[in-house]
């Protein structure tokens, strides 16, 4: 059963000008968690914002937890939770202060809401700095914080748009950590990311998309086979070369390619003709310095399917912002 | 529907919490006034004979106090427009919340504050000579009409800082409105040594009807300046009334009907 749905979505900006979903359709099945990838502009946060009843669309139709988000926007906001970068909290207010507000805001009693709030902060290991305001906070806490004012209640769709955005290194493998735990507790997710690692790390699915539609779907080992299957790489002294080359040619049947003192070659049953290879150069009594049977990354799966690289972008420019918030 | 007070209360304790976490804020929304009331008693009040007991303190604290109030809707737009920056609004937008209680809310919250930047002002007023003459109802109506025309002109501030989004623009165009709108009027001078066009202008201005209502309430004869030959000037308490419910039949459902849409 698909707890998010969406159709044939198209809305665009500034009088039909700028078409940032262009026939967007996708699906999340109850209980998983789909990566949606792309680069900046290619439509991610219009799609989570007309998924979390921000924004109309110009057509198309979209359903959460089975309830039309254009006719019963209400009943939407009942059960979902957003977070991520354009959502935010009181940044003057202390991280306690925000829970129990939102807890309020979802008709929690006081009680119950500073229970919860409570409850959130030690989940989130943020007890400490419960009562400092958020503008002391550093980009990881803030955004867990973020995040758990999205769970107040449990909700049964989690939208997270590009919820490491931004974030140093230490603090992404933080903000991973929090969401893997969440999604074994059995919410679906729906996130946005342009980290191709990140989708790879927490998505159950992958859809690709790219100027406002889906142009791929799949589990992220299904789009690496989709781009091409593994590759034996090779690495040797200059006077082995020609002798590799012929055993890597061999074992794969098919072409090899020399880049500096690397051969490699597309393999189809990977390490089968790893351990060939392997054999085969240890009869030739020949020494690599380094073998490895490479899968493609998210990046060449990208690469293949938009013809353009991925831009990683952190800080979008604030012009682009507000055009896509329009 | 059910809500739509409670949640607004809780919009409105927000801002009342964020004025205790930084007090600074607190302190400089009433310096502000206070510096005005200062400035214009001790620099124009030498200068400027009105013939009135009391002095020009008299004259001035009125207009003021409506100043002051007209200047809040810059605070109520540029904190909206913050609010709407920083994503807060969007968070807001998607929680199972009356939709009218965020604005309706910080409405509230900037009236709380006016009822406080009044009182300082006052004592301000008091501590440099000023003496309202009325008696204890007609001031505390006078106290009544600048709190409700405050709050009807916050909603124009709710409406600029959902059009405009940017604190920093919003705090620019405020200025440029409020300024001219305060100072084109009976507030601070007579409006009879304007030049014959202005003087139309500033007798139907808002401003200068509330001032004049005022200084009616507060027991003062001349309300200075006017011309009396405009129906407002003749009229000013029934005037304020009228421009205070034509503002909020304008702008209430204008902005309300703005933040529902406003991603749109």
């Amino acid at each position: 059963m698909n707890t998010v749905s969406a159709e044939e979505l198209v809305k665009t900006y500034d009088k039909g000008s700028v078409r940032a979903l262009d026939g967007l359709s996708l699906d999340v099945a109850e209980g998983t968690v789909l990566g949606v990838l792309g680069p900046n502009g290619a439509g991610k946060t219009t799609t989570v914002r007309i998924l979390a009843t921000l924004l109309k669309p110009d057509s198309g139709s979209a359903h959460v937890a089975g309830i039309d988000v254009i006719k019963h926007p209400d009943k939407v906001r009942e059960v979902i939770g957003l977070s991520g970068q354009y959502a935010a909290v009181d940044e003057t207010l202390t991280g306690w202060d925000n829970l129990v507000m939102f807890g309020r805001l979802y008709h929690l009693g006081k009680q119950s809401s500073i229970d919860r709030a409570n409850e959130l902060l030690e989940r989130f290991s943020l007890t400490e700095s419960a009562r400092r305001p958020i503008k002391t906070y550093s980009g990881g806490m803030r955004r867990r914080l973020d995040l758990a004012a999205s769970l107040i209640v449990q909700p049964k769709v989690l939208f997270l748009d590009e919820p490491t955005t931004g974030l140093d290194p230490r603090g992404r493998m933080e903000m991973w950590g929090v969401i893997e735990e969440l999604v074994t507790g059995g919410v679906t997710v729906l996130l946005t990311t342009q980290y191709l690692e990140e989708a790879d790390q927490l998505a159950d699915e992958i859809a690709v998309i790219d100027h406002g539609t889906v142009i791929a779907r799949g589990t992220s080992d299904l789009l690496k086979k989709q781009v091409g299957g593994e590759r034996l790489e090779i690495t040797a002294e200059n006077q082995d070369l020609a002798k590799v080359q012929e055993i890597i040619a061999h074992v794969s049947g098919s072409a090899t390619h020399l880049e500096g003192r690397t051969v490699s070659a597309p393999v189809t049953s990977g390490s089968n003709a790893l351990i060939q290879a392997l054999r085969a150069l240890d009869e030739a009594s020949l020494h690599p310095l380094d073998i490895a049977l490479k899968r493609p990354s998210l990046d060449d799966v990208f690469l293949s399917l938009t013809g353009h690289v991925a831009e990683e972008t952190v800080v979008e420019p604030v012009k682009k912002r507000r055009g896509e918030r329009k | 529907m059910k809500y739509l007070l409670s949640d607004s209360v809780v919009i409105t304790k927000r801002q009342v919490l964020q004025l205790a976490r930084i007090p600074e804020l607190l302190i400089f929304s009433t310096i502000q006034p206070v510096m005005f009331v200062l400035l214009f008693r001790f620099v124009f009040g030498g200068s400027i004979s009105t013939g009135q007991p009391g002095g020009y303190v008299q004259l001035l604290m009125p207009g003021i106090f409506v100043q002051t109030v007209a200047f809040t809707l810059v605070a109520t737009a540029s904190g909206l427009a913050q609010d709407m920056q920083k994503g807060l609004i969007d968070r807001f937008r998607s929680l199972p919340i009356s939709r009218a209680a965020v604005v309706i809310g910080r409405t509230f919250g900037d009236a709380l504050l006016n009822i406080l930047v009044l009182a300082v002002m006052a004592a301000a007023g008091f501590a440099v000579g000023w003496r309202p003459s009325s008696g204890f109802m007609r001031i505390s109506l006078g106290f009544i009409f600048l709190f409700a025309f405050g709050y009807a002109l916050s909603w124009i501030g709710i409406y600029v800082g959902l059009v405009v989004r940017d604190a920093r623009v919003v705090q620019n165009v405020g200025f440029l409105v409020t300024f001219p709108m305060t100072f084109l009027s009976n507030a601070f001078a007579p409006t009879t040594g304007m030049p014959r066009a202005l003087q139309y202008v500033a007798e139907w201005n808002p401003v200068s009807s509330m001032v004049a209502a005022c200084r009616q309430l507060f027991g003062l004869e001349n309300e200075f300046g006017a011309t009396a030959s405009s129906w407002p000037s003749r009229h000013p308490l029934e005037t304020s009334l009228l421009y205070m419910l034509l503002l909020m039949a304008i702008f209430i459902p204008l902005s309300v009907r703005k933040y529902a849409n406003t991603s749109n």
